[in-house]
């Protein structure tokens, strides 16, 4: 089936099977492989992206449900060379040891950030349940996200 | 990890989709979120040979008040209920509800319709539907049919729902004034099917005494479950910590959970006991706010 | 101190993966690649009787289909740490399973296909006839006669017996003493769940005979060498092996697993690049698992606190056949840790390693350490209760003092082993400033008043770490069949770049950053002139890979001495070019200058470049600036710290909730400190959820029930606090860097601290002991009873 969006700004189409689900449309046909494959019970959250500017699982959609959309990956976020503030954020609080959840937990909460720009620790923690990390045990990840919300804030 | 192959169609109405839920019978499946279907499809526990998306449908996606009723679309999300002002505002068993679905991601795509026609007693908005006293609309071949909520989970992962029939709106009787409700939820951790759950809304009079209440149980037996006879305890009455005592023992005694990962089915009971005694002082603190 | 060491320099790493630019395992493709998926085992002890491949070979795109049998040339994986000085009956994977298999999902068919899709649609039509066998899923049900035999050459399921210290000492203070408690202890099996699962990728050229593999590795060098000598017997010469980034390992990617070594086999068979990823749920079951032990102890201790004698009986579980370094785990590195902290007089521990119808067991983050501690810690907090003293109270009192270092534990229980050095006093009182604990059990009685039970828990633990001195760990010590020094080969360029190369593999632990600013400040360069490369056998020194907290203590140490070379070669070409004696010259500042005229001096840029050009260079001297180290510690490495934890239980439903976590750890000096606390924090978090939350249970047929990560705990963001750390630093003197090692000790010390902290709270219960994960229907039911 032909299936076309629009990912990190740039139209695709390409010719998929029904089944093909959206992480693999993205890591193998588009060879995005910032969006990572974690776990097979929608859990982890390392396949994060946003689909119409809304975090969402990729592991848990078929490409062709997003026919149509407009799509931003890890790969996205930067511009022009310049990282994201949310990246940054992860960066300069040591937000990361192996990487792999880390494209996802940045999707999540750039998204989570858009709809609550002033969290407190406790909002962070909520906002960020459905991303597990193994390695940091998430306490630089609430400072990441804390210190990009100020970033954020202090730069609109 | 992936799902065996499937025809994938797109309906863009109701009365389409329906014919094909006829054409292909019980090799159909409804495409709504996917976040309970898809991860089943993927390691294979469900192998639908055609999948029909109803996504492309208009108009299934509100939330509104009409006659005396909160009406809400079966492809309504459940960020969009969480972020929604009147369900902010007048059903806040709703928003703990939808707050306790998975985790944001998810609930960016899971569907309110779908929670329900899943026919899962472990999803959570079953019992709070059974304690708001909804209905639900289907739409099949012969036309739409209200369903109340009681007569919608007959049976373990089997609802009312005929199998050409779709699931397309959801009804909620508004609450009076001085109305409160809440959704307490046990979890071995955060975003996990509940150990057990309960749902309690109720409204109460000048006086301060329970007018009615509904009860729901969630994933303590094969269906979701109505605590009736603490309902029935408690209706028309103020009640004092002996009688939220007696109806957490009612509620519990109601149950029928089965031992597994989450509990044995002493403990969770025991956790209906404590939950039903929490969720109904804080549906009555709720209301008195809400006077 | 320099610029850099000692800062939380950012790191180097992080560009790459907050970007998405970094590949793993699965984002390599390669030109004519396909793929392959394994056919597991649903039965956790069955003999296969036969295969039919018939239907998934009809399967368009699928490239072949092959069993056990096709692989009888392959040999099966080496187990390369058996336990020292006893006999032991290994038993160890074949690629693919011909005969039986021992737990459920051990492969045995595996299809490739042209893609991942049709593999797994072919896989699901293979037929495995099986004929099922008598399951064991407990240790102990498996050493009892009768229990149903797992493997021929292991009677009553046995693969070792082992030992440490001295029975008959400690059994006879044990009868002196004025108390004894005794107590059994689970120390529950453990899933690490790294966030990346296993994966490899095979290419084999015909005409040299060479495979280069791809694989999720801790250990570049070792999966070569086990695979090359042991498994397909050919030349280590003829394998590279790398590991690309690699999500994560906690030990788990340490070992040669049987899909590996098939996809090279697979390779070299079809000619073509064959890719094997697994999905979460046969990481779940075929990936290795930590822990299970079930243990009896037998503390002595006098009226006073003071213990005099400590016995340790330990039933370890092993899974259904041996990972590669697994009965290491529950010999060397648990049993000769049970002094901890303490002047215990007297100690014995006798282990037994058992078979089980379950999956492999080996190391994971701390791998034996954390069970140790467990061990130690609990038994002191329950001497505390028996006789009434404050926890606090009874560890001082047994405390291994300031003066009696270095100590050698009793009993020879270290092989020769010495704590180097340690002021335990010293992270605890630092800890108890961050923590008022005459207030907290004011509050506690307060709280229980209202119906709300508080508890405290400590643990004042020891580890070693920086494995090892390869002659006590080697074969003929405690049997790990090779050494365990590391390398580390530093460049300086022309132009004055520097690459360092490392036997060390990272895999999240910053290593390519730490390494960078012990060279940088050696060298007295810009860290940003820096580069470190690894994972790559092409390319790196043979080193042992990353695991025990060993990078900075061994893979630093072997950096620091590879730069020392550079510079005393610097030092001769500088002075050349100075027309000085190399004894009339110094280094210092990134310059070798005249003594005392120091603006006479050239660049270690400038040296560089001589050294390169290679015009006139000293006698003796040859061109480059370059230099290979290797370094075999003295000793392990010994961090120690307080870790205090304070809980909430609701007694309505016996929930848990983690209120405080706080953290005084030493170890030692401290190149990073954002690095090291980082480590810090995702140990403490993996061992708070062994405490409450995690266990992988398999059922009575074994199965795996807790096989996803629906069903297993691990820890999200909403479960668990903010830590509040510090640090006591006493240098090692083991390495020239005085660095110890931390990425396990969050989770050595963070388990005990956990249970003996909801222990606290149940105590007005009248419980004394609840087995791990403390999960609210445990806690419920216990103070129902």
């Amino acid at each position: 089936m032909k299936v076309s969006m629009r990912v990190n700004g740039v139209d695709h189409e390409h010719d998929v099977e029904p089944r093909t689900l959206l992480v693999q449309h993205l890591r193998e046909n588009l060879r995005l492989t910032g969006t990572h494959v974690g776990c097979d019970t929608s859990q982890c959250g390392a396949c994060t992206i946003h689909v119409n500017g809304e975090a969402v699982k990729a592991c848990t959609m078929f490409a062709i449900q997003a026919d149509g959309a407009e799509i931003t990956t890890i790969e996205g976020l930067a511009t022009n060379g310049e990282l994201h503030p949310m990246q940054k954020a992860f960066w300069e609080n040591h937000g990361l040891q192996c990487g792999y959840c880390t494209p996802g937990m940045i999707m999540a909460s750039v998204d989570m950030l858009k709809n609550n720009p002033n969290p407190t620790e406790e909002e962070i923690r909520h906002g960020l349940e459905g991303n597990f990390c193994r390695c940091t045990g998430y306490h630089n990840i609430v400072k990441s996200v804390k210190a990009a919300a100020e970033s954020m804030q202090g730069g609109a | 990890m992936i799902p065996p192959s499937f025809e994938y169609l797109t309906p863009s109405n109701i009365s389409d989709a329906v014919a094909l839920l006829q054409k292909h019978g019980d090799e159909a499946k409804i495409l709504a979120g996917g976040h309970s279907l898809i991860p089943a499809m993927r390691l294979r526990l469900a192998e639908p040979g055609y999948l029909i998306d109803i996504s492309g449908i208009g108009g299934l996606d509100y939330i509104q008040e009409e006659s005396g009723q909160l009406r809400i679309g079966a492809m309504t999300c459940e960020a969009a209920l969480e972020e929604s002002e009147i369900v902010q505002s007048k059903y806040p068993l709703l928003l703990d509800t939808a707050k306790m679905i998975a985790d944001p991601s998810v609930r960016n795509m899971a569907t309110v319709g779908g929670n329900l026609a899943h026919g899962d007693p472990a999803n959570d908005h079953p019992a709070t539907m059974l304690a708001l006293r909804a209905s639900v609309v289907a739409e099949g071949p012969n036309g739409t049919r209200e369903i109340k909520i009681d007569d919608f989970f007959p049976d373990f992962f089997t609802t009312a729902l005929a199998e050409d029939e779709i699931l397309t709106e959801i009804r909620i009787p508004s609450p009076p004034s001085a109305s409160g409700g809440a959704y307490l939820k046990i979890e071995r951790k955060v975003g996990d099917y509940a150990a057990a759950a309960v749902a309690c809304q109720l409204n109460i009079d000048s006086s301060g005494s329970i007018e009615n209440i509904g009860l729901g149980l969630t994933n303590v037996g094969s269906t979701p479950i109505r605590a009736s006879s603490a309902e029935e305890l408690l209706k028309g009455k103020k009640p004092d910590e002996n009688m939220l005592a007696e109806a957490g023992r009612l509620a519990a005694a109601d149950s029928e959970p089965m031992e597994d990962l989450r509990g044995s089915a002493e403990y969770k009971r025991a956790l209906v006991n404590e939950l039903t005694q929490r969720a109904i002082k804080l549906s009555l603190q709720r209301a008195e706010g809400s006077r | 101190m320099g610029k850099y060491i000692g800062e939380s320099v950012l790191r180097k790493e992080d560009p790459r993966l907050v970007t998405g630019e970094a590949k793993y395992l699965e984002d390599i493709q390669l030109s004519g690649m396909v793929h392959a998926v394994v056919k597991r085992s649903d039965y956790a002890h069955a003999k296969i009787k036969n295969i039919d491949t018939s239907e998934a070979e009809k399967v368009p795109g699928v490239i072949g289909v092959w069993t056990g049998k096709d692989f009888e040339d392959v040999n099966p994986m080496p187990c390369a740490w058996q336990a020292g000085g006893v006999d032991n009956n290994a038993n160890t994977p074949r690629v693919l399973e011909i005969d039986k298999v021992t737990f459920t999902g051990q492969g045995v068919a595996v299809v490739v296909a042209e893609d991942r899709n049709i593999a797994e649609d072919a896989s699901s039509k293979i037929v495995v006839d099986y004929e099922e066998l008598p399951t064991v899923v407990s240790a102990e049900e498996a050493i009892k006669p009768g229990a149903p035999q797992l493997h021929e050459n292991a009677p009553n399921n046995i693969c070792m017996e082992w030992e440490c210290g001295n029975q008959e000492g400690t059994e006879k203070a044990l009868g002196e003493a004025d108390v004894v408690v005794k107590e059994q202890l689970v120390n529950q099996r453990l899933i690490p769940s790294s966030m990346e699962p296993r994966g490899a990728i095979a290419d084999y050229q015909p005409a040299t005979e060479e495979f280069t593999v791809w694989m999720t590795s801790q250990a570049p060098h070792v999966h070569r060498l086990l695979a090359t000598a042991f498994v397909f017997g050919i030349p280590e010469t003829k394998m590279r092996v790398i590991a690309a980034h690699v999500g994560g390992g906690f030990g788990c990617k340490i070992f040669l697993y049987p899909e590996y070594c098939l996809v090279a086999a697979l390779a070299r068979k079809i000619e073509r690049p064959v890719k094997w990823m697994e999905t979460r749920s046969e990481n779940f079951a075929s990936t290795t698992h930590g822990r299970d032990h079930v243990t009896q102890i037998e503390v002595g201790a006098k009226n006073d606190g003071t213990i005099n004698s400590l016995k340790v009986t330990t039933v370890a579980n092993l899974g259904g056949t041996l990972s590669t370094i697994a009965p290491g785990i529950p010999t060397t590195l648990y049993g000769r840790l049970l002094s901890g902290t303490y002047k215990f007089p007297n100690i014995y521990c006798g282990v037994k390693g058992v078979y089980t119808n379950t999956g492999m067991v080996d190391a994971y983050r701390g791998a034996g350490r954390p069970e140790a501690t467990y061990v130690v810690e609990r038994a002191l907090d329950l001497v505390a209760n028996k006789l009434g003293m404050d926890v606090l109270d009874v560890r001082r009192k047994n405390f291994i003092q300031t003066n009696q270092f270095p100590y050698l534990p009793a009993d020879g229980i270290t092989k020769g082993l010495t704590y180097d050095s340690g002021d335990y006093e010293k992270p605890l009182n630092k800890a108890l400033q961050m923590f008022n604990y005459g207030n907290f059990r004011e509050e506690q009685k307060r709280a229980r008043d209202e119906g709300k039970y508080l508890g405290v828990g400590f643990s004042t633990y020891i580890e070693a770490c920086g494995v090892a001195p390869s002659a006590w760990i080697g074969v003929g010590g405690e049997g790990w069949g090779a050494g365990l020094w590391e390398s580390a080969n530093i460049r300086v360029h022309l132009t004055g770049k520097v690459v360092v190369t490392t036997g060390s593999s990272p895999h999240g632990q910053g290593t390519e950053t730490t390494m960078a600013q012990i060279a940088a400040d050696e060298l007295g360069i810009p860290y940003e002139d820096v580069e470190v490369k690894y994972n790559d056998t092409l390319g790196t020194p043979f080193g042992y890979g990353t695991y025990g907290s060993r990078s900075a203590a061994v893979g630093g140490a072997a950096l620091f001495n590879a730069v020392q070379k550079v510079k005393q070669k610097a030092v001769r070409i500088g002075a050349h070019m100075l027309e000085a004696s190399p004894d009339d010259v110094v280094f210092e500042d990134g310059k070798v200058s005249v003594k005392g005229s120091p603006d006479q001096a050239k660049t270690i840029q400038e040296i560089a470049g001589a050294a390169a050009l290679g015009y006139s260079l000293p006698e003796g001297d040859e061109p480059f600036l370059d230099e290979t180290a290797y370094f075999d510690p003295p000793n392990t490495t010994w961090p120690f710290g307080t870790h205090i934890c304070v809980v909430e239980v609701e007694k309505d439903t016996g929930s848990v909730m983690v209120k405080k976590y706080l953290a005084v750890d030493d170890v030692g000096n401290v190149v990073n400190p954002m690095i090291v606390d980082g480590q810090i924090h995702g140990g403490i978090a993996q061992g708070v959820a062994q405490a409450l939350w995690e266990s992988g249970e398999y059922n009575e047929s074994g199965q795996l029930v807790s096989g996803s990560m629906m069903d297993y705990a691990i820890p999200r963001t909403d479960c668990l606090p903010s830590f509040e750390l510090d640090r006591t630093v006493t240098p090692s003197p083991t390495n020239p860097l005085g660095v110890k090692g931390v990425g396990e000790t969050g989770t050595i010390a963070s388990t005990p601290a956990v249970v003996n902290a909801v222990m606290d709270a149940l105590s007005p219960f009248g419980v004394t002991h609840l087995d791990m994960p403390l999960t609210s229907q445990k806690i419920w039911n216990a103070i129902q009873s």
